[in-house]
C-alpha cells in the first residue's frame, strides 16, 4: 500500500497536488481541505523547534525564525515520536544555509541549546558531595560523570552569547573561543563557561579514574591549566556524582 | 495482568490534560479535578523534572497516558522502540487507563506530529486490529482507541466510522475513547448528523470521554471547516452534544483538553467544573 507515501510527500512538499482517491466529502475536489494537514504538521513541529531554541530565535528573530523553521521541517521531520529530541541536525543544517552564513556561530549555539535540553531529561543522579572528606580521602575518589552533564565545545564565544541573550545584565559578547560545561544539580540545566582543561578533565574522568590522576592527567596535558579551580568548578557546579538512580 | 472486562479504571468525574505550568496549583487546590491525562511522549526522558512531577502527581491523582506518536494506522509494522518506551512508562507508572488514536503520523520519511487520517476498509481494519493486538499484547492492558477529526474523504472508504470502531473493539477487545468534539467537528465538516453518530455508537465499550476547542474556517466552496485545534473553550453545541452523549451512555470519566494557548488553571477548572455538573446528576 502506497497511499501513506504519496500523501507524506504531498503533506511535506506544499508545491505538489494532493493525493488521488480524496475528496472533499461533497463529491468534489478535497482542495484546501487537504491543506489543514499541511498546515498542522508545519506548524506544530515549528513551534517544537521554537520551544527547543528559545536563544537561536532570539539571535534570528521571530519572523525569520518561523521561515527558517519551515524549509528545516520538510527536509529534516523528527525521526522519533520524542520530540523533545527534534533538531538534532539543525546544527548541520544552519552551518550549510546560506541566509545564515554570516553567522557562523549560530549552529554552536543550536548545539548548547540541544544540550541543555538533553540534560534537562537526562537521569537524575546525586551531586558528589565531598563535604567532610579530607584531601587525600577526596581525591582518592573515582566519582562518574553525571548523565545530565554535557561539554560543547566552541571556536566562538558562545557562552558569552547566550548569557546576552538570557540575562539583559549580562555584558555583550566579547572575545574568541569558549567551552561549556553543563551541569544539572537538580532539575534546572546550567551553562558553566569552562576555563582551559576542562575538556581534557571531563574527558578523563569519563574514564572513571581517581581525582588525583585525572587532575594529574590533565596538567600534563595542558600545564597551564589552573587545575584547583576547575576541580572546585567541576563539584561546585554538580558535575560528579557517585551513584547513577536510574528509572 | 489486570481486569480487561472494563473500559478503563479511571473515576466517572472531568479530568484535565495536564501542563507542566498548572503544577503549583493543581497540588493546591484542583477543585472538580478528579484525574489527569499525560501526552506519553512527554515522559519518555530518563529523569529531570517532567519524571519528578509525575510520580508526584501520581500519589495523588489517577492518571491516564494518552499516546500521540504510536501511528497505529500505519501502513508499516509499529516501532518497537517507541512500543518498548511505553512499556517502560506504562510499567512503572501503572497508569489507570491507556489510550491512542485511530490515525497515523510516521512514515519513511519522519514523524509527522499529525493525526493523519485513513480510509475505512478492510484491509485498514485488518491492519489496526493486529497492532491493536500487538500493543495490548506488549503493554499487558487493554487500551482505548479514539475516534479522529476528518476533514475530507477517501473515495475507496467502504464502511462507516462508526460501524469501523465497533468492528475494531470486537475483534480485539480494545475499548473506546469518544471525542465529542471531533464528532463535532467530522459530523460539520461532511455535513452529517453528529446525534446519529451517536445514536450509533457503541457506547457500551467507552472508557473515556474528550471534551476540546476547535478553530472555525470554510473550505474553497463556502463550506464550513473545523479545525481541531484544543487551543480554546469547548463550545456550546459541543456541550449540547457531549450532554446527549451522557444521558445515554450514563457517566463516563471526562477530559478537558486545551493544549495551544494554555489558559491559566482557573479557566480549565472552569470548564471541569461544567463538565462535572453534566456528569452528577447522573451519577447520583
Amino acid at each position: 500500500m502506497h497511499r501513506q507515501s504519496s500523501f507524506t510527500d504531498a503533506v511535506l512538499n506544499p508545491d505538489r497536488a494532493a493525493p488521488g482517491g480524496l475528496s472533499d466529502g461533497f463529491g468534489g475536489p478535497v482542495g484546501k481541505r487537504f491543506d489543514v494537514y499541511r498546515n498542522n504538521v508545519v506548524v506544530s513541529l515549528t513551534e517544537a523547534l521554537e520551544t527547543g531554541f528559545p536563544v537561536l530565535r532570539k539571535l534570528v528573530g521571530d519572523a525569520f525564525f518561523k521561515a527558517m523553521a519551515g524549509v528545516f521541517v520538510r527536509a529534516h521531520p523528527p525521526t522519533s515520536p520524542r520530540l523533545q529530541l527534534y533538531g538534532q541536525r539543525l546544527p548541520g543544517f544552519l552551518a550549510s544555509f546560506p541566509p545564515v552564513a554570516h553567522l557562523p556561530y549560530l549552529p554552536d549555539i543550536a548545539r548548547l541549546e540541544l544540550g541543555l535540553r538533553q540534560s534537562y531529561h537526562a537521569a537524575d543522579a546525586a551531586p558528589l558531595d565531598v563535604g567532610g572528606l579530607d584531601p587525600d580521602a577526596m581525591l582518592a575518589l573515582k566519582p562518574l560523570v553525571a548523565p545530565a552533564t554535557l561539554v560543547v565545545q566552541s571556536r566562538y564565544p558562545i557562552f558569552a552569547i547566550w548569557r546576552a541573550n538570557t540575562d539583559s545584565a549580562a555584558p555583550g559578547p566579547t572575545g574568541g573561543a569558549q567551552d561549556i560545561l553543563i551541569t544539572r544539580p537538580r532539575f534546572d540545566p546550567a551553562p558553566h563557561l569552562l576555563p582551559r582543561g576542562g575538556v581534557t578533565l571531563a574527558r578523563l574522568l569519563k574514564g572513571r579514574i581517581s581525582l588525583a590522576e585525572a587532575m594529574a592527567a590533565t596538567l600534563a596535558a595542558e600545564p597551564e591549566a589552573d587545575i584547583s579551580a576547575l576541580l572546585s568548578l567541576f563539584i561546585a557546579s554538580g558535575a560528579l556524582t557517585l551513584e547513577r538512580k536510574d528509572l | 495482568m489486570r481486569d480487561m472486562s472494563v473500559p478503563s479504571s479511571l473515576p466517572h468525574a472531568a479530568g484535565i490534560g495536564y501542563k507542566s505550568r498548572h503544577y503549583a496549583d493543581l497540588v493546591a487546590d484542583p477543585g472538580p479535578v478528579g484525574w489527569l491525562e499525560i501526552h506519553a511522549e512527554n515522559y519518555m526522558g530518563d529523569g529531570g523534572r517532567p519524571i519528578a512531577q509525575l510520580r508526584a502527581l501520581a500519589e495523588r491523582f489517577p492518571i491516564s497516558v494518552h499516546g500521540v506518536g504510536l501511528s497505529i494506522g500505519g501502513d508499516r509494522p509499529l516501532d518497537r522502540d517507541h512500543l518498548g518506551r511505553l512499556r517502560r512508562l506504562c510499567d512503572w507508572l501503572d497508569p489507570a487507563s491507556f489510550s491512542e488514536h485511530l490515525a497515523w503520523s510516521t512514515h519513511d520519511t519522519g514523524y509527522l506530529n499529525d493525526l493523519l487520517p485513513l480510509p475505512y476498509t478492510d484491509a485498514t481494519l485488518a491492519r489496526v486490529a493486529a497492532h491493536i493486538g500487538q500493543v495490548q499484547d506488549v503493554l499487558g492492558r487493554r487500551m482505548l482507541l479514539e475516534n479522529p477529526s476528518t476533514y475530507l474523504a477517501f473515495d475507496e472508504t467502504t464502511m462507516e466510522e462508526v460501524d469501523f470502531l465497533s468492528e475494531l473493539a470486537r475483534r480485539t477487545g480494545c475499548g473506546l475513547l469518544l471525542d465529542i468534539n471531533n464528532v463535532f467537528v467530522s459530523a460539520t465538516n461532511q455535513g452529517t448528523d453528529a446525534r446519529a453518530y451517536i445514536d450509533a455508537f457503541p457506547l457500551s465499550q467507552v472508557g473515556e470521554v474528550h471534551l476540546g476547542g476547535h478553530d472555525e474556517d470554510v473550505d474553497d466552496t463556502g463550506r464550513p471547516l473545523l479545525i481541531d485545534s484544543h487551543g480554546c473553550a469547548v463550545v456550546d453545541p459541543v456541550w449540547a452534544l457531549y450532554r446527549y452523549t451522557i444521558a445515554q451512555s450514563g457517566p463516563r470519566p471526562t477530559l478537558i483538553e486545551w493544549d495551544t494557548d494554555v489558559p491559566a488553571f482557573a479557566t480549565l477548572r472552569a470548564e471541569a467544573a461544567r463538565a462535572d455538573a453534566i456528569l452528577s446528576p447522573v451519577t447520583a
